[in-house]
């Protein structure tokens, strides 16, 4: 930022130190990671602004050479965040406006940054899942799933059928609590107060579930290569039932708060239109893939766990502007309740976690009788369990899009490389054609609409 | 599971096989990402190809086709560069500059090469194997009258 002040202060014919005022110091400032001035910029970026190399009917004719550069007066470039509210973290976006209306976004990111690949490296396979549940802190179960996942297949496991329902369940579960997150802190950026407390008092609801199961309420380290770390309490059919009963009443209270409301319409609606090649081009998965009329779901699509043996609905929108992707996870919510509803009625019994004594330690009971017990339980957990070297990607549909693992083995108890996809780190690339024309107001509909978790972007 | 394919590719092929799946109906790129294999040079890899220091692993998904290709790229430690995807799909931009940022791998004509996690004043790509955890000093001050 402060070169850029620099230049202007310098166009007023006012020496870098005499403008003192205006600069920042040098050693905050992201430098080129910043969005810079038109003449600055690579004609080749400023062409996605033009949609040519998103191959969009207006913009497929145009040159990036070509792009006129206008010295406007009434242009300038502003930061939103990263300490900005309606960021959901430390999301900081530079915007070029003119008046009121956006002309170019850039997201800079990397605020949150902690290096969980490398520390990844670092983990046994056992450890691994408490590194990514902290990726993506709104839907922890998600990631410990993708990352247990990959472990299996390098492994070649065949999971007991209990310990496959359970992660449904679970993972299902947490799709409603990250929606309905998501549902709380969007009516807030839209200034509907009361969203914000409907929406947690429901997530609360299934988070005390979560308590009860994992431990924890988020975090929660509870699947796990081999299976999940405790089976289900006592009694967990009566809890799950009243969260099937309660919910979808609140849903339609949301309805009919936010959905027929007129104030709340005018803000989403036609609000941070994506079309469908705009998303596909741009790589986004999940609610904004989805709201613009693109029905693909992993869950459907590629199954994994047991998604082909219970039915639901694959949610799409029609124009892909905010409300649709508010509804779009509004109806998801309503699918996983329907397929959580299957999942306790298929529940079978057996084992919570795979019996393969490489994997699984002993059970606990064990431990005190025998120091064999002991001694296994204690290798596994500090030396972990070695996996053949190989390669593999595996993805699911977390409440954010398509989240990935990249697993490398070199046949030792770490993994080589690990690495997490990250739906929301890809998502915000379309911020800025989301953003483009508009003014600043819809972007806070526009910037609540993607979803973004910085846990999850910044890794 | 999903069905997936790995495909190995030269380095001065990789853009002309890269639209060429692309006009096979790979109409999205989930996932760009690299791997160092500083340490591990005698992986196992099919016959012809040779191991180099750096491997970029691409994930394209086909959503009519439901199905996945991964494509790994070869990069030599003396030259890391690699044409970029972004004028084949726009949304790998990111997804490159992170493993530039990471890596050091270069994408030719790649829009906006800078760092995207790591300050960019940072020294060094953080998930290259010669560089390891605890390689930046981290100093602990006293509290002025303290101790």
């Amino acid at each position: 930022m402060g070169k850029k002040m620099d230049d202007t202060a310098k166009a007023d014919g006012l020496s870098g130190k005499e403008a003192g005022s205006f600069s920042l110091i040098p050693e905050t400032s992201e430098g080129l990671q910043e969005m810079q001035l038109e003449d600055q910029t690579n004609p080749n970026e400023l062409s996605t602004e033009f949609g040519s190399t998103l191959r969009l009917p207006e913009g497929i004719d145009v040159n990036p050479a070509d792009i006129d550069i206008e010295f406007a007066d009434e242009k300038m470039i502003i930061n939103m965040g990263p300490q900005h509210p309606s960021t959901h973290g430390v999301l900081r976006l530079m915007m070029e406006l003119d008046g009121e209306v956006i002309l170019r976004t850039k997201p800079v990111v990397g605020y949150l940054h902690t290096g969980m690949e490398k520390t990844g490296e670092n983990l046994t396979y056992l450890q691994g899942p408490t590194n990514v549940t902290r990726m993506d802190y709104l839907s922890p179960l998600h990631n410990e799933l993708v990352f247990s996942l990959a472990t299996e297949k390098l492994l070649g496991l065949e999971l007991p059928e209990r310990a496959t329902w359970i992660r449904m369940l679970m993972t299902e579960l947490n799709r409603c609590t990250s929606h309905l997150m998501w549902m709380a802190t969007n009516g807030m950026d839209l200034g509907s107060t009361s969203m914000m407390l409907y929406g947690f008092r429901e997530r609360e609801m299934i988070l005390a579930f979560f308590e009860k199961v994992t431990g924890l309420r988020m975090n929660h380290n509870y699947i796990r290569p081999g299976g999940v770390a405790a089976d289900l309490p006592d009694g967990w059919e009566d809890d799950v039932m009243s969260i099937l009963e309660t919910i979808p009443g609140r849903l339609d209270e949301y309805d009919e708060l936010l959905t027929g409301q007129p104030i709340f319409r005018e803000r989403v609606d036609n609000v941070g239109i994506l079309t469908a090649e705009q998303a596909v081009a741009l790589s986004a998965t999940g609610p904004i893939l989805r709201s613009t009329g693109v029905a693909w779901d992993l869950r459907r699509d590629m199954p994994y766990l047991n998604y082909d043996q219970v039915e639901f609905d694959v949610i799409v929108g029609s124009v892909g502007d905010c409300f649709d992707r508010y509804s779009v996870r509004l109806n998801e919510i309503r699918e996983s309740l329907r397929i959580i509803a299957q999942v306790v009625e298929k529940m079978p019994s057996g084992d919570y976690r795979i019996q393969d004594k490489k994997v699984t330690p002993p059970p606990r009971i064990r431990i005190d009788e025998s120091m064999e017990a002991l001694i296994h339980h204690f290798k596994l957990f500090t030396h972990g369990f070695k996996i053949p070297e190989g390669e593999v990607y595996v993805a699911v549909e977390s409440p954010r899009g398509e989240l990935g693992c990249y697993l490398v083995s070199d046949g030792s108890n770490r993994p080589y490389r690990m690495h997490i996809r990250g739906p929301s780190f890809v998502n915000l690339q379309t911020l800025p054609a989301m953003l483009r024309g508009g003014i600043i107001a819809d972007a806070i509909a526009a910037i609540s609409s993607v979803d973004p978790v910085m846990g999850e972007v910044d890794r | 599971m999903s069905t997936s394919e790995i495909l190995h590719v030269e380095r001065a092929g990789y853009l002309a096989a890269i639209e060429d799946l692309k006009s096979q109906g790979f109409e999205m790129c989930a996932d760009v990402t690299a791997v160092d294999y500083l340490t591990n040079m005698g992986r196992q890899l099919p016959d012809g190809v040779v191991p180099q220091r750096y491997e970029v692993v691409v994930v394209l998904l086909s959503l009519a086709k439901r199905s996945r290709m991964r494509i790994r790229v070869q990069v030599p430690e003396d030259d890391p560069t690699i044409e970029t995807l972004f004028f084949l799909y726009p949304g790998s931009e990111a997804m490159e500059r992170e493993v530039y940022d990471l890596f050091g791998i270069k994408f030719v004509n790649h829009p906006d090469l800078t760092r995207i996690l790591m300050p960019q004043d940072w020294d060094g790509h953080p998930l290259r194997k010669d560089y390891s955890v605890g390689a930046v000093p981290v100093q602990f001050k006293s509290v002025n009258g303290a101790g």
